[in-house]
């Protein structure tokens, strides 16, 4: 089943004619942003004279730090009248990456998810409940419009309240969610603590994305949940969820090539390596009218799967993201840096030189503990006071990160000395 | 004014032993200890006979610690003897934050410290009402 049969099984050569139409329509297009005509400029680009693919490797790659440099607006190639919308995902260094999308844009991607969602079969006779984040995230709205287009009846949940997405499943009968893969476990349990065989609700599908699992958590899921559980992937700079996605045949998602160029790089040396061998994903988005966005950094290790798919879509597929090139650490699905961590901490004069951060899982959901050493000096011996700097921690951390991290306190000292590369992240969490 | 030791000690074995070692290599002397705990760490108080010194060599072992004003009096050991003292303080409109008594001579005198905001006001509304405010160098030799 097909949302769109032409464009799905396009033959390779006619892929890449498009490929290279839209692309040079793209850099025309990026030309005249303050970003990429600087770019353009210093590497002796002319939009005008692209004649071939392989052209694309004239642009440098385009790093998450050149998206925070060009903030608020210096990446975007139409007038702000054209825009319709905004995503944005949290900043290192208080800055945010903001991505921009025109009427056509966000259709467009409203397309690639519904792509995505009818090669896993389905379809508008489907209920789906959406429990991934809506608002600045792209994951809640980014389905929710993929399985508009497609028909299905979209129940706008959110994540969490956990009681009322299993009401919810039961009134309306709902088939199909997008959830993160710790959510899903830990929802199963609370089904079966309300005397519930999760089976017996009726989902017959899952969507899980915004974090990295493995394959024996999507069997887990799957079993628990007794329905089929497809991976997806995306990242705002590249529009959000639907850039690759599973079909039916579950090995790999498919990569919409006719919206991204695709290259796989040696993240040391940022050569291109051979079809098949993993290496660091970059993504040139082809297909943007708002923020053409060339040869993207996306820090995820994955390889192509050069074999063609059963499924008839000529589109290559991608392996299951192996891990990062960065220290970029998912907690419940939001991405998040050591170094915004530190940055919050080190601006508060009673913590001392040194912490730790600590994922851990309980029941099924992410928890980060941070642990900061007190500064003596700032100890002035009392307990309210003690509690108020937990307070006040927790509220500076959560403005930069948005999870609520436990902060705990600890004496001068008790962690190990700091010097050199000291390991400060300890993620406890089994995939 | 009298002073307490503030000690910031993570909730886990060992760590009065590693305070009250400190202190003992110097021969200081405790007089009372509290502990107030919020579950991963707790506040240990000392009342020492130099608490100047205590802070400071605890300090110098890398130890959290500081010095806290309180204020000291004398009561009677005998039921009543503390209410006297906390009408006095609940007619001033004085908060009481942290507190604990002990007992100099049992059915005699016992000595009631606490923390409050104002500590100058507090020694005053009590040695109006007849209280006996201990001093630094009273309350040590105690």
């Amino acid at each position: 089943m097909y949302w769109n049969s032409e464009l799905e099984t396009i033959d390779r050569r006619g892929l890449e004619r498009l490929q290279f139409d839209r692309l040079k329509k793209a850099l025309a297009a990026a030309a005249s942003t303050p970003f990429y005509k600087k770019v353009f400029s210093e590497n002796g680009v002319a939009p005008s004279k692209i004649s071939t693919l392989e052209h694309l490797k004239d642009v440098p790659f385009t790093t998450k730090n050149d998206l925070r440099v060009s903030y608020p607006d210096g990446m975007v190639a139409v007038p702000r009248r054209s825009i319709v919308r905004m995503h944005a995902s949290s900043g290192t260094t208080g800055k945010p990456t903001v991505i921009f999308y025109t009427m056509k844009d966000v259709d467009e991607w409203a397309h690639q998810v519904a792509r995505g969602m009818v090669a896993t079969g389905t379809t508008s006779d489907d209920v789906f409940q959406n429990m991934m984040g809506y608002g600045l995230f792209t994951g809640g709205l980014g389905l929710h419009y993929g399985a508009e287009k497609m028909g299905c009846m979209v129940i706008p949940m959110s994540t969490g309240n956990t009681l009322k997405q299993i009401q919810f499943i039961q009134d309306f009968g709902s088939t199909v969610i997008h959830i993160t893969p710790s959510y899903a476990l830990h929802l199963v349990d609370e089904i079966r603590a309300h005397g519930v065989n999760p089976p017996d609700l009726g989902v017959r599908k899952a969507y899980l994305g915004a974090e990295p699992y493995s394959e024996g958590t999507r069997d887990k899921i799957e079993a628990q949940f007794g329905l089929d559980a497809y991976n997806s992937y995306g990242m705002s700079e590249m529009n959000g969820p639907g850039v690759a996605f599973e079909c039916s045949e579950k090995s790999g998602m498919h990569l919409w090539e006719d919206y991204y160029i695709a290259e796989i790089i040696d993240p040391e040396t940022g050569e291109a390596l051979p079809d098949g061998e993993e290496g660091e994903l970059v993504l040139t988005h082809i297909n943007r009218e708002a923020m053409p966005i060339f040869r993207y950094r996306t820090r995820d290790l994955t390889r192509f799967i050069p074999e063609p798919c059963p499924c008839g879509r000529t589109h290559r597929r991608i392996e299951r993201i192996k891990g990062r090139t960065d220290d970029m650490m998912i907690v419940s699905g939001v991405n998040v840096f050591p170094s915004q961590i530190e940055t919050v901490l080190m601006n508060i004069p009673e913590v001392g030189n040194n912490y730790q951060i600590v994922l851990e899982r309980e029941d099924n959901l992410d928890r980060m503990h941070i642990k900061v050493e007190l500064y003596s000096k700032m100890f002035q011996g009392d307990m309210r006071e003690l509690e108020r700097l937990k307070k006040r921690m927790g509220e500076a951390l959560r403005a930069i990160i948005t999870i609520n991290p436990k902060i705990e306190l600890l004496e001068p000292g008790s962690l190990p000395p700091s010097q050199g590369k000291a390991k400060r992240v300890f993620d406890n969490r089994s995939l | 004014m009298p002073h307490q030791v503030s000690v910031f000690a993570e909730n886990r074995p060992g760590k009065i032993e590693r305070i009250t070692g400190v202190l003992l290599k110097k021969n200081i002397d405790i007089r009372a200890i509290t502990i107030s705990d919020s579950g991963d760490y707790g506040i240990v108080k000392l009342l020492v006979d130099r608490p100047q010194e205590a802070a400071g060599l605890l300090k110098e072992e890398g130890i959290a610690a500081t010095l806290r004003d309180i204020v000291a009096i004398r009561v009677k050991d005998k039921p009543g003897g503390l209410y006297e003292a906390a009408s006095i303080l609940t007619r001033s409109g004085v908060n009481v934050e942290d507190a604990y008594g002990f007992i100099v001579e049992r059915k005699k005198d016992a000595v009631f410290v606490f923390q409050v905001e104002d500590v100058r006001k507090t020694e005053r509304v009590l040695s109006d009402a007849g209280f006996s405010i201990l001093t630094d160098g009273e309350l040590y030799l105690i």
